[in-house]
């Protein structure tokens, strides 16, 4: 696990347990308190920060941020 | 999708800071506000790719660092008290206080254990009842709330031997004491991605509203970062700071609301003393009256006073972790760096924390920065 504390690393909810959760990432799977995101379903992605789920990954706005990305990319291709 | 790999594309990187160096008309100056930002554009090697007009800061974003030495004095004087077990963040470890550190008074035979979590020092209390199991509660927005929730499952859970040492700090406030203090001049703020996480966009909005800096939040990765100076940048060229999003899969406006009201509950608002900076007015959180028995500050005060003697405060000698939180000097600056101070023998806490400006200055910075790649 990072020892930076401002880091918070993208993990994957598996399963769910009243306010606690297994969340994995690259096949490590790690018991996580999810009491600072109750709304945090099975599947959808979490910023882990010293075991605990600081906020849900909307992904719909990472796709939005990706297509603009590559907007931007092939923009820079014709500049 | 996995929310890493997609913005790590050097390709894309080379784009995005092609884009910048077209857009840059003037030499202006960034502050990167947090730690893992620093240690991020470090690593990257992304202050090679913008262009050199683009001067970036590091700031007083890391925590360890910032943590000042009174505090740290405080926590190896309440190691030393009977039944007394010290959990803390790993980075702490190291960190010199006046007369030790946190590893020495361990080596020394003092009960003090490394923990990932809240939760770790939860368990350690719960398994050893009649010790005091006293947690150092440093960080910024982004932990303070996991350190609410530890105190609230405390509460409900009856472990009443868990006790906080709270050094929370503050970013909106200590940002302002900054810019009042204009020691150091700047267009720009890359703004926290996980602070913002938990207090949202709207906290920053006096910052481009009083100060005319510009503020966009950036997430961790190369691609987000570069993402974010562009955005910075087009604001300043065009005259019209904001508080800009660049984090969008992260940080909504309204931020987390959930933690901030656990922030709420536990805590209340007060001056914090932040190492290189002094005490900054309603920049910290301390524990309040209704959970005031997790308080270690408030249940050890006396033994505290006892223990520490009034020895006075030293700060190591040279050393300009200061200067450097305060984003007046670089690492390079400081003469200790590199030579007297590394990471193996560190002098002050920014070469000792992995966050800190002089650790990832070292770690990647002088190779790059010296031409020899």
């Amino acid at each position: 696990m990072p020892k930076v504390m401002c880091l918070a690393i993208p993990m994957r909810i598996a399963s769910i347990e009243g306010d606690e959760a297994e969340a994995e990432v690259g096949g490590v799977v790690r018991r996580v308190s999810i009491a600072l995101t109750p709304e945090a379903k099975v599947g959808e992605y979490v910023l882990l920060h010293t075991g605990y789920a600081i906020g849900v990954i909307d992904e719909a706005e990472a796709k939005e941020t990706l297509k603009l990305l590559e907007e931007i990319a092939s923009f820079s291709e014709i500049s | 999708m996995k929310f890493l790999d997609e913005y790590q594309n050097s390709e894309l990187a080379t784009k995005l800071a092609h884009r910048i160096a077209n857009h840059t008309t003037k030499p202006i100056r960034l502050m990167e506000f947090c730690g893992g930002h620093t240690h991020a554009i470090m690593r990257h090697g992304i202050r090679q790719l913008v262009p050199e007009t683009v001067e970036m800061r590091a700031g007083p974003g890391c925590p360890v660092c910032v943590t000042a030495t009174i505090d740290l004095d405080k926590a190896i004087a309440l190691a030393w008290l009977p039944n007394v077990t010290i959990t803390t963040f790993g980075d702490m470890m190291r960190v010199p206080g006046s007369y030790s550190s946190l590893q020495q008074t361990k080596a020394e035979g003092a009960d003090v254990r490394v923990v990932y979590s809240t939760m770790d020092a939860m368990k350690i209390a719960r398994e050893n009842p009649k010790k005091s199991v006293i947690f150092i509660g440093i960080g910024f927005e982004t932990t303070a709330p996991t350190i609410a929730a530890s105190i609230i499952k405390a509460q409900q859970g009856g472990i009443e031997n868990f006790h906080v040492l709270s050094c929370l700090k503050l970013t909106p406030p200590v940002m302002k004491a900054l810019l009042d203090s204009g020691e150091v001049k700047l267009d720009g703020i890359i703004c926290p991605g996980h602070v913002s996480v938990i207090i949202g966009s709207r906290p920053y909005e006096f910052i481009p509203a009083d100060y005319g800096v510009a503020c966009v939040i950036s997430g961790f990765e190369p691609i987000d970062i570069l993402l974010c100076v562009g955005k910075l940048v087009e604001q300043i060229e065009a005259g019209q700071p904001k508080v800009e999003i660049a984090y969008r899969r992260g940080v909504k406006p309204q931020g987390n609301r959930k933690a901030l009201e656990l922030m709420g509950e536990v805590f209340q608002i007060d001056g914090a003393n932040w190492r290189g900076i002094g005490i900054v007015p309603q920049s910290g959180l301390k524990i309040n009256q209704k959970y005031e028995h997790f308080d270690a500050a408030k249940v050890f005060s006396g033994l505290l006073r006892c223990a520490r003697n009034d020895k006075p405060v030293r700060e190591p000698k040279g050393c300009r972790c200061g200067d450097i939180l305060r984003g007046v000097a670089t690492p390079f600056e400081c003469h200790l760096f590199g030579k007297v101070c590394t990471p193996e023998k560190p002098v002050g806490p920014c070469m000792v924390s992995s966050e800190g400006a002089c650790a990832a200055y070292y770690q990647y910075g002088s190779a790059k920065i010296f031409g020899n790649f």
